[in-house]
């Protein structure tokens, strides 16, 4: 198989041409739109979102049911269930998909009770994370699993916002452009892998 | 006896850990291109997209392909008529790990001990290792990088003989329909059966080391793979469990003989994203598969 050059490679022109822009962080005008996504849709995700996986959750849930202050203000905001690789040096960030958001799903429910409007991932997500997400108004974007290099060239910034002595589980402030998903589960709990199977 | 070096071991096991992670074996990439072919959701087939992208993009700007760079498993066959000099083999392998991940900016994903403080051992180490002694003065060494979004999802159950291939078949399918989109479809299906308990898992394992398009030498092991492939790309649930007509795109079986009250099967299920390396050192002179 021959290697095209890399340059040619860009998700917006190729495999998601044609997909609905959505800008986060869902604060102020941007909160309309995520009404409107629908279960199934591909969009392009631009703007701010936070990695966090596992060991961040049990923190932040731990802080905020013990009503301890958060290093994040949720309010608006869009988590994405990830660890980078290291940044080799002169670029961004290292490779960066996404990991199986059903381990998330015993914490999700609290984060979006306080405010959290969006999760990307991938994977299937329990009914109690879905009754949260219609009850307070969330989306679940899903994107491609194992496609972590292609992800990590849609990040323009990066940088570890808390958390530092996780490692790979830290929590990092990520600014995306044309970062490929589809709407796995909308606002009204439409699911796109229930209607799949 | 042919003498090889330690510092040979771990450069090599260096170096196969790095490819591993950048570039995806050929039988692989041929495998996706093939399944995007012949995808007709248009959907899937924009994954699949994506997917053969990502392969490109990660071996041309030396990426690594997913950033679950695993847990790493190195398996070696040492040749009886090898000596290894200048150190212990396993400390070789796990040096040559933890320079992998250290200097080729890697993901370290191993945590000290599973239950308490589940911290980080910061360099990727140690690595799971299975050695076989083989006839010969060679060694083999594959590197396996292995995720977890898939080895979560895999499983082991003590059939009993009555279970019969009926009952392999059931829970093979049965841990695959479970998988649904978390192992990152499409996926290699590993299984494993007879032996005991940790046999059939190790041969579960090993099978996901063959090549796509290999069969079993057994040809009636061989249609039930080519069986059990069409009944699981029946399941629909396709690339990144979002439909579509490649849900897998292999099953291997490894057997072993069992026991007379004994059937344990082992499914290990890989995600699309196939890492794997080999080289072979004979007297410090490397080749790498």
């Amino acid at each position: 198989m021959t290697f095209e050059s890399p340059s040619s490679i860009s998700v917006r022109e190729r495999a998601w041409r044609g997909a609905k822009d959505v800008f986060l962080p869902f604060t102020g005008e941007n909160e309309k739109v995520l009404y409107s996504l629908r279960a199934g849709e591909k969009v392009l995700l631009q703007g701010v979102m936070y990695t966090a996986r596992d060991a961040a959750h049990r923190r932040l849930v731990h802080s905020l049911d013990e009503g301890l202050e958060v290093p994040v203000d949720l309010r608006g905001q869009v988590i994405y269930y990830a660890g980078p690789c290291p940044a080799k040096p002169g670029t961004v960030i290292g490779s960066l998909g996404p990991t199986t958001s059903g381990r998330m799903d015993r914490y999700a429910p609290r984060l979006i009770e306080a405010g959290l409007k969006g999760m990307v991932g991938k994977g299937i997500r329990s009914l109690a994370v879905i009754e949260a997400m219609v009850k307070h108004g969330a989306v679940y974007f899903v994107t491609v699993g194992g496609a972590g290099a292609l992800l990590s060239k849609c990040v323009s910034k990066a940088e570890v916002v808390a958390y530092e002595d996780l490692g790979p589980e830290a929590i990092y402030r990520l600014e995306v452009v044309d970062f490929p998903a589809i709407v796995g589960v909308d606002s009204r709990g439409n699911d796109v892998y229930r209607e799949a199977l | 006896m042919t003498n090889v070096s330690a510092k040979t071991i771990r450069d090599t096991v260096e170096e196969l850990c790095v490819k591993a992670i950048e570039i995806l074996p050929r039988d692989v990439l041929s495998a996706l291109q093939r399944a995007m072919e012949e995808e007709s959701n248009p959907l899937s087939k924009d994954i699949l997209g994506v997917i053969l992208d990502n392969a490109r993009l990660a071996a041309h700007e030396k990426i690594p392909i997913c950033q679950d760079t695993g847990m790493t498993y190195v398996f070696v066959e040492l040749g009886q008529d090898i000596a290894i000099e200048d150190g212990y083999l396993y400390d070789a392998i796990s040096q040559g790990v933890a320079r992998a991940y250290v200097r080729g900016f890697l993901r370290k994903s191993v945590v000290s001990d599973p239950l308490f403080d589940r911290k980080n051992t910061g360099d990727n180490t140690p690595p799971v290792i299975h050695t076989e002694i083989v006839p010969g003065d060679e060694v083999k060494i594959t590197v396996m990088p292995k995720g977890t979004g898939s080895e979560n999802m895999s499983a082991v159950r003590m059939l009993t003989p009555g279970d019969g291939i009926e009952g392999v078949r059931r829970f093979v399918m049965e841990v695959v329909e479970k998988s649904g989109p978390n192992a990152c479809p499409p996926l290699i299906v590993g299984v494993g059966i007879g032996g005991m308990m940790d046999k059939a898992a190790y041969l579960a394992k090993k099978a996901l080391l063959r090549e796509i398009g290999s069969s079993n030498p057994d040809p009636r092991v061989a249609a039930f793979e080519k069986e059990l492939v069409s009944a699981i790309n029946g399941l629909g649930i396709g690339p990144g469990g979002l439909g579509g007509a490649t849900t897998c795109l292999a099953v291997h079986i490894e057997t072993y003989p069992t026991h007379i009250g004994a059937l344990p099967v082992a499914v290990n299920l890989q995600c699309h994203a196939a890492r794997r390396a080999s080289a072979v050192i004979r007297s410090e002179k490397r080749v790498l598969l």
